[in-house]
């Protein structure tokens, strides 16, 4: 049976993990090797980078660091963040990324997703949904699309901009909501409903997790097939393997964490 | 001469396969050389992406033939997903295209209605035990994303079985010293990279990774 998969996110800056995380006993707790390798040996499903950096010089390193790190950890690799052109991901995805998450320059220019799932195959194409509610829908629920990491309004709606994404080549939806993002105070359960009944493809939620009862909320409410989350891990309330085994007492498929020494 | 060799027609996981491989301690060569191809000890077809895009790109780097050759001589060959669909006869991603022929049968869509590309981990049900899957448990999880599976023609040609919204599909077929799957064990943890190692071992050192029961037929 298809599990749902739990996948920590890492904010990345000149090639180095930015947010703090201090659940592992790490050496370097800025070293994504490290760090993706504990996370692997934890039970993680996939792992995604999310790349700040802002400079050119930045961007090289951060190349580097997917090299090095998919040397090392057998899991799919996700990378987003300043992907703006098919060259952008090639270059990722030679250096070791499964798959590549736009956001921003597929909303400027949204054939970039067909022209990526053309001459990469789709399975390795995320489209990143940044979401916010339009105030005063309460009763019927609409949600507007944001740009430049949640600063920019776009006037599009989020539900039909889902859509389109997938229409285009889209392998996969990365859904924020802008509203719960950050609060720790559970996904937007009505959001992820609305874009997983809208797709075919598969949904990862983001956005809100504090505890285990929120994730389990975004896949059995949600509809989410994944979800990802970064501080509920990093700050070491929880470890991957107690949510897992949470989520599996309350009967959502989930892939045993091995035993350590297995492998 | 060329032990190992990865076969480069451009397809998107060539160097997940290739570090696997390393991992596992053996060199290997990447290559698009029909040669290198002919001469291998051990062939290995990756592929991620479209049908038709693999097998333009296998026809026009002169590759079919020798592929075929490759596996009609017995040697050792592991296809890994597209390197799998690209065995059987037929392919109806985005119309119908023919394949490499190697496997009597055809590549289908999951029906619509269920969640495609089927992706993320999916246990894997062997029906017997298969040297490849030497020290990995029954019903371990590997890494699938694909949206059209293999229906081979011939039921003998399948190895394991994986279940996914109601549909039971190969996840492993193969036939003598011919083995390929349809999930990434290049990106399937230590499970995955345990495939990879026995493989190569078992392709290195006895020249067969056929089950025992099969090299006598």
């Amino acid at each position: 049976m298809l599990t749902k998969r739990i996948i920590p996110c890492f904010d990345v800056a000149e090639g180095r993990v930015v947010k703090g995380v201090s659940f592992v006993e790490l050496r370097d707790a800025g070293d994504p090797v490290e760090l993706a390798a504990a996370y692997d040996r934890g039970g993680a499903d996939e792992l995604v980078f999310l790349d700040i950096t802002a400079s050119h010089e930045g961007r090289a390193s951060v190349y580097d660091m997917i090299a090095r790190t998919a040397d090392q950890v057998f899991i799919p690799l996700t990378v987003g963040g300043g992907v703006r052109t098919t060259q952008d991901m090639r270059q990722m995805l030679e250096v070791g990324a499964d798959k590549v998450s736009v956001n921003t320059a597929a909303i400027e220019r949204p054939e970039l997703i067909s022209e990526g799932a053309h001459r990469f195959g789709s399975q390795c194409i995320v489209v990143a949904v940044d979401a916010k509610r339009v105030p005063g829908s309460e009763a019927a629920p609409r949600w507007e699309i944001y740009v430049h990491g949640g600063r920019t309004p776009t006037g599009r709606d989020a539900i039909e901009w889902a859509r389109e994404a997938v229409q285009r080549g889209a392998g996969e939806l990365l859904v924020t909501s802008m509203d719960t993002d950050g609060h720790q105070q559970g996904y937007d359960l009505q959001l992820l409903r609305a874009v997983s009944d809208a797709v075919e493809v598969p949904v990862i939620a983001s956005g809100g997790a504090g505890k285990p009862e929120h994730l389990y909320d975004a896949l059995a409410d949600g509809g989410a097939d994944a979800v990802l989350a970064a501080s509920i891990f990093h700050f070491g309330t929880y470890t991957i393997g107690s949510i897992k085994e949470y989520l599996a007492g309350r009967g959502v498929p989930m892939r045993p964490v091995r035993a350590e020494g297995a492998a | 001469m060329t032990d190992v060799v990865i076969v480069d027609y451009g397809a998107g996981n060539l160097r997940s396969v290739a570090r696997a491989v390393a991992h596992a301690g053996v060199g290997a060569v990447v290559t698009s050389s029909a040669q290198a191809v002919a001469d291998a000890r051990a062939l290995i077809v990756p592929g991620v992406g479209a049908a038709a895009d693999t097998m333009a790109n296998l026809r026009a780097g002169g590759l079919v033939e020798p592929i075929r050759e490759y596996i009609a001589s017995g040697r050792p060959f592991l296809g890994v997903c597209m390197g799998m669909q690209a065995l059987f006869e037929v392919s109806e991603e985005g119309g119908s295209h023919e394949c490499l022929g190697v496997l009597p049968g055809r590549i289908v869509r999951f029906p619509h209605g269920l969640t495609v590309p089927h992706m993320g981990w999916n246990n894997v049900r062997l029906r017997a035990p298969h040297p490849v899957f030497e020290g990995i448990e029954q019903d371990a999880f590997f890494y699938f994303v694909h949206s059209y599976h293999p229906r081979p023609a011939d039921d003998a040609h399948v190895i394991a079985e994986t279940e996914y919204g109601g549909v039971t599909f190969p996840a492993v077929v193969g036939r003598d010293n011919l083995v390929a799957t349809q999930f990434h064990p290049e990106k399937s943890g230590a499970d995955g990279l345990r495939l990879y190692a026995n493989f190569l071992r078992l392709a290195l050192e006895r020249g067969s990774i056929a089950p025992a029961t099969a090299a006598t037929t």
